[in-house]
């Protein structure tokens, strides 16, 4: 039986967490359906036929789903869960919001945010922010997954040669409404997909301060730009930036930590990265446990050094 | 109006989990147990929408042991007004844990109805959303603001981009992410307050609910180790590693 992934979208582009959930897909299905769902999102469906692995993609173009709103998305994707045996989303906000809408609506129980596919029923996710691996086997007729885009390669954006059908399922629940977005605008890498990441913790101080030694050296190393809950919570950068736990999962080739101490629920969602550079003037803290180089120094001194170094 | 809290008693944060050496979970005897932290913010949420004068009753229920009878006094000392646990040693999984919670909220004809956006121990981030599929009603996840005027919640929440702000009609489900707000400390008198406040009990089958999940957790291993590394003494080292070592930039 085939098996249907959710793309993360913006009506313009393809999300790189669509990529990585092809990936999972194809493990256990040689069918994999793309549902591209939006408004004014045909190019989209366009750039979804072409990656690797995708056999058809469906391209439902509607107003109603524009702002991905989990009341009308949720409808729709139940309307297709017939033919598929498996229903994968990425473990984006997004998928997130909607995914556990569909199990319901289906009445099925679900797994949250898979790290791997061992067979068609059986998974592995984390526990216990990431302390604890599960083996979860699940036996529901539907199987509805969301997946972390780290554990999985993204699929090839080219090479595929999928057909696109347009589907006209317009389902308005009338349950909530869009009132209005504060998206970041950045020209740097996306946090989820860069290869480099520099965070900043609570000691950083200020937002001036994230401005001033980490972007420099962010712009150096064309990273993107991460920070601890501390640092959001005390206003210095948006909520986007968050890592960790309850923030975003990044698993880049390096991560350089500056000025954060290392609680499980930050490293939760940054010790799969390849590389780990902490710069902490507190050689005790608990991110020394999981640096491969720890540079036991004042932030303030080291950033500028290190940026005018590279 | 009413609101509804879900509360759910988890490992407390600060503790280090331990995977048994069976591999057939995590070791939780004599560990500390707390709220989930994401159902605080949702019961502080709640007891500041009632000292707003928005809704009148804050209830807050539980599904888990005996013991989750702790954080339900916790909860009504933090302000609310009585709770009800929903008795069960079985494993609480988000779909039972939604339906059961569909049944207290219908019964209570509750308005508003707030959950954690995520239970820290088994990480699903899903019983809001399936409550919300399952009473047929709009859901406003990850709240980092949420303001009741009509009739209607408008909510902002916190998404991969930034934010968003949607409203909902009442009733609605709202999830809390962690700037919604900053927890109280409960008092000693409230505390002792709390010991009083009514506190219903009653089980999965009251509201027909059979606990048993079609999922099965067949074994829980601990993460690879990563070890530790080394100590760099100077920044011209840090990047000689960084080069020359492991490659990276
Ligand atoms: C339910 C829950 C969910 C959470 N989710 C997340 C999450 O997703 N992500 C997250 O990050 N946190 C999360 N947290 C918070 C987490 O527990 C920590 O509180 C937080 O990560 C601490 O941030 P920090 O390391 O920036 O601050 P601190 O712990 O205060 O650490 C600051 C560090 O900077 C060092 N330092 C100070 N001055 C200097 C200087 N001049 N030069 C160099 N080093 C210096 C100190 O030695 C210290 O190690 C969560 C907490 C809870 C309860
Ligand atoms: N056993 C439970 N009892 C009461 N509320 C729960 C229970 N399990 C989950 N919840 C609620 O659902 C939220 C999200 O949990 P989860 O979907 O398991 O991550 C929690 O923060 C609680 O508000």
């Amino acid at each position: 039986m085939a098996v249907l992934v959710y793309a993360e979208h913006d009506n313009a582009e393809l999300k790189k967490a669509t990529l990585n959930t092809i990936t999972a897909a194809t493990q256990l299905s040689d069918e994999v359906h793309v549902l591209v769902a939006g408004s004014g999102c045909a190019p989209v469906a366009q750039l979804a036929a072409s990656v690797a692995g995708v056999s058809k993609v469906i391209c439902v173009d509607n107003a109603v789903y524009a702002h991905q709103l989990a009341e009308n998305v949720a409808l729709l994707v139940k309307d297709l869960a017939g033919s598929y045996s498996h229903i994968l989303a990425p473990s984006t906000s997004n998928g997130k919001n909607f995914m556990p809408r569909v199990a319901a609506l289906l009445d099925v129980s679900m797994l949250s945010d898979i790290t791997k596919v061992i067979d068609a029923n059986t998974f592995e996710r984390t526990i216990y922010a990431g302390n604890a691996i599960a083996t979860v086997k699940i036996s529901e007729d539907k199987i509805l997954l969301t997946v972390r885009s780290t554990a999985f390669d993204a699929a090839a954006t080219t090479g595929g040669t999928a057909t696109v059908e347009q589907l006209d399922d317009v389902q308005d629940a009338g349950k909530s409404s869009f009132v209005s977005e504060a998206l970041a605008v950045s020209d740097r890498p996306e946090l989820t997909s860069a290869a480099i990441v520099v965070s900043g913790g609570r000691a950083l101080q200020s937002g001036e301060n994230f401005t001033k030694y980490l972007e420099p050296l962010a712009d150096k190393l064309g990273a993107a730009i991460g920070a601890s809950r501390a640092a959001v919570d005390a206003g210095f950068v948006p909520n986007d930036m968050q890592v960790g736990q309850t923030g975003k999962i990044v698993a880049p080739t390096l991560y350089i930590a500056a000025g954060i101490s290392g609680a499980i629920q930050h490293l939760a969602g940054m010790k799969d990265s390849k590389v780990i550079v902490a710069i902490n003037n507190d050689p005790e803290s608990p991110m020394a446990s999981v640096a491969d180089y720890f540079l036991e120094a004042d932030l303030f001194q080291a950033l500028p050094e290190l940026t005018s170094k590279l | 109006m009413k609101a509804l809290v879900a509360i759910k008693r988890v490992i407390d944060y600060n503790v280090k989990v331990r995977v048994k050496a069976d591999h057939s979970g995590v070791d939780l005897s004599n560990t500390k147990m707390s709220i989930n932290p994401f159902c605080e913010i949702a019961v502080e949420e709640a007891v500041r929408l009632k000292e707003a004068g928005v809704v009148d009753e804050v209830i807050v229920a539980s599904i888990g042991p005996k013991e989750a009878q702790e954080q339900i006094r916790a909860a009504l000392a933090l302000g609310a007004d009585r709770g009800i646990l929903v008795q069960t040693e079985d494993k609480a999984y988000p779909l039972q844990v939604a339906k059961i919670l569909k049944g207290i909220a219908e019964q209570e004809g509750a308005d508003i109805i707030l959950l954690g956006k995520i239970a820290i121990d088994d990480d699903n981030n899903q019983t809001g959303q399936m409550l919300a599929a399952l009473m047929g009603v709009g859901q406003g996840t990850f709240a980092s603001k949420v303001e009741v005027v009509e009739g209607k919640a408008n909510v902002t929440r916190e998404v991969d981009g930034g934010l968003e702000t949607i409203a909902l009609p009442l009733p609605a489900i709202i999830t809390t992410d962690l700037r919604l707000n900053e927890p109280r400390y409960a008092k000693l008198p409230n505390i002792m307050k709390a010991k009083k406040k009514p506190l219903d009990e009653k089980t999965p089958a009251d509201f027909g609910v059979t606990m048993t999940s079609k999922q099965d957790v067949i074994k829980v291993t601990p993460p690879p180790e990563r070890s530790a590394g080394i100590k760099v003494a100077s920044v011209d080292e840090l990047i000689d590693k960084l080069k020359n070592e492991a490659h990276v930039i």
